[in-house]
């Protein structure tokens, strides 16, 4: 597994939230390590097992927490990004909306401190068996030795249930986050999957907009030698239009599926016609 | 959010770029008129949103002011890519030595902004890239830093233009950048920046400002008269409605439509943690929509849970007077409470997306 394993301890940024506390309690019945919750002003509170701090310095002086899931509000997600990204290893925002403008300076942020962040926008990690640092709806999953990584979150959860159902589980599932600018693209987590022992097949999932699965397909032709295999959504979607994601819009004859079907192919990974197929192609090459 | 460009040059005034004289039309009359008192040769520019309006004969000269009327009359109303003229900007016409490009946007692979320029001002920009991209200056400025001047003259000078124009031109690119950070835009850009002897005047403004980031820019919602989709609701050309919870399993169910020989008619993300209230929403906004003879539901429930959208499904039903024809795929977070109600209520419904989408199609062509 990759990211989220035995040694990840995790507080929750915004845990009195909504949100925030609703999935901490789902995160902590899939038995996930959270060590910390984080919300200023509400220190020393608690929800189940889980102490609350005033700020993420105040959580490192008390527990040996070193990664952060972020649910507050898109105006806040820059703050609650830096003070983790300061402190600790490995950032998940969940926060949807965060401006763009905001993103370019988080990441940019992470790449100083030498911190992972995945999203913003993105329905988080799961590692079965081991926990999950996200939104997602858990019993689709299961322990295995099949990598996902995508940009899109129901769409996850379509491919996951799909495997499940055959019986083939999953080392880890990494939403990467539909928005333009993100944290981690493709090429950092194939190579994650392609250095795990636990994995021996990933499957990458993409839409329309942007060219981030044709670099994607640039990586794998020279650094993987695992098993790929892809489903790409958006054949029918037109140009010039924005398709829910903020970073789903093909602009010109940039960011079309085809573009992205051909470049995967061309360095031999094989792209399923329908989420279902990715079942058979991954029987195939394992 | 996308500005008329007489909106965006208004943001360039006040951030003290030069634009021409110009006022805004509302009728051929009021074209006259402004023709009138503005006493010299003018630009009758139609304002819409889309690129392309010059291409599409959007843009008319006119040196007196019943040429201005009689043109005027040719350019309301008409349409360029789908859009309506409904006002013009009338601007007189510049004395052009020279034409510039500069623009800003956000480098999605280098996650920073870019400044792009280039001294063949005017031109369409993407062909400039793949024909002559030595002729292209890009700079990414650091997203953490402040943008300095200095840097701004360093892209002027990879344009090679004059010396005497090096500090001019590198002050408006300065502006722009400026333009670009202070009002969270995804685009700012001048195309052309003409020369004139009055000095260099941005004779068009292309600005957009991301829709995430209204909540800090009231002022611009109401400069453009702007509203906020509630809903990801894009209009196709087929007939068959596309519903889904999540962007990329609404595309998905597109594409199944069209793989089973369909089109589809919609594009609606109804979101990851939608309630019964966007479920109805988003029913009736396509049966609504005149196109739509099917609707396809598809929703494998993650937040959002299977009975809230059966419930929603369930009571748009009984409500409507019309005769809906409707597949519905249904799994995902509390699946077996929504797919009872479905039953108690005589609602068919499938747990495959791939199956659904197949019969969707069936039912279509049945119809024909």
């Amino acid at each position: 597994m990759i990211l989220l394993d035995e040694d990840t301890k995790c507080l929750v940024q915004g845990i009195t939230g909504n949100q925030g506390s609703f999935h901490t309690l789902e995160m902590l019945k899939y038995n996930t390590n959270i060590v910390a919750g984080v919300t200023p002003g509400k220190g020393g509170q608690s929800l189940e097992s889980v102490t609350i701090f005033n700020s993420i310095e105040e959580a490192k002086e008390n527990t040996d927490v070193n990664a952060s899931i972020i649910f507050v509000p898109s105006p806040f997600g820059k703050d609650a990004a830096f003070e983790s990204i300061k402190y600790l290893d490995l950032v998940i925002i969940i926060t949807e909306h965060i401006p763009v403008h905001d993103s370019m300076e988080i990441v940019e942020y992470a790449k100083k401190h030498n911190t992972t962040v995945i999203g913003p926008n993105t329905p988080g990690i799961i590692s079965p068996g081991v926990g999950k640092l996200g939104i997602m709806p858990t019993h689709i999953f299961k322990e295995g030795n099949v990598g996902v990584i995508s940009r899109s979150g129901t769409l996850t959860y379509e491919v996951a249930s799909q495997l499940t159902m055959n019986d083939i589980g999953q080392s880890t599932c990494v939403g990467i986050g539909g928005d333009p600018v993100i944290g981690t693209n493709y090429p950092n987590i194939l190579q994650m999957f392609e250095d795990d022992n636990d994995t021996d097949a990933i499957v990458l999932i993409g839409e329309i907009g942007g060219n981030a699965e044709e670099m994607a397909a640039e990586y794998i032709k020279d650094n993987i030698s695992k098993p790929v295999v892809s489903y790409i959504a958006g054949m029918t979607a037109p140009p010039g239009k924005r398709m829910g994601h903020a970073g789903a819009i093909i602009q010109g004859n940039s960011g079309t599926a085809q573009s992205k079907i051909n470049a995967l192919s061309d360095v031999g990974v094989k792209t399923a016609k329908m989420p279902s197929e990715i079942v058979k192609l991954i029987k195939d090459s394992l | 959010m996308k500005f008329f460009e007489y909106n965006g040059k208004k943001i360039f005034e006040k951030e003290k770029i030069a634009i021409l004289e110009g006022y805004l039309a509302n009728s051929p009359e009021e074209a006259k008129e402004i023709t009138s008192k503005m006493d010299k040769s003018v630009v009758l520019k139609s304002q819409v949103l889309v690129g392309g309006r010059g291409k599409a004969g959007g843009i008319k000269f006119a040196d007196t002011p019943d040429e201005a009327f009689k043109k005027s009359i040719e350019l309301f109303g008409m349409e360029i890519k789908g859009e309506t003229v409904e006002h013009l900007l009338i601007e007189e016409k510049a004395d052009i030595k020279n034409e510039f490009f500069i623009s800003v946007t956000v480098d999605r692979n280098n996650k920073k902004p870019v400044i792009m320029a280039s001294s063949e001002g005017g031109v369409d920009i993407e062909n400039l890239a793949i024909s002559s991209p030595e002729k292209l200056i890009k700079y990414h400025p650091n997203p953490l830093d402040e943008f300095l001047p200095y840097e701004a003259r360093e892209i002027a000078r990879k344009m090679q233009v004059p010396n005497e124009l090096i500090s001019k031109l590198g002050t408006i690119i300065w502006k722009l950048f400026n333009i670009f950070n202070k009002y969270d835009a995804t685009t700012a850009e001048i195309n052309p920046l003409i020369l004139t002897d009055e000095g260099l005047i941005a004779a068009d403004a292309k600005l957009e400002v991301e829709n995430d980031s209204l909540f800090r820019h009231k002022d611009l919602v109401k400069m453009n008269n702007y509203k906020e989709k509630e809903l990801d609701f894009v209009k196709l050309d087929g007939n068959i409605a596309v519903i889904g919870n999540g962007a990329g399993l609404t595309l998905t169910g597109m594409d199944m439509i069209k793989l089973n020989g369909g089109k589809p008619a919609t594009f609606l993300d109804i979101g990851g943690g939608s309630s019964q209230d966007t479920i109805e929403k988003a029913l009736n906004m396509v049966l609504d929509y005149e196109p739509v003879k099917v609707i396809f539901l598809n929703v494998l429930g993650g937040i959002t849970r299977a009975d809230d959208v059966a419930k929603g499904v369930i009571d748009v039903l009984n409500k409507t007077p019309k005769k809906v024809n409707i597949v519905i795929r249904l799994t995902g977070t509390n699946e077996k409470e929504g797919q009872e109600l479905l039953e108690k209520a005589g609602i068919p419904f499938d747990i495959s997306m791939e199956k659904a989408a197949k019969k969707a199609v069936e039912i279509c062509k049945s119809l024909e």
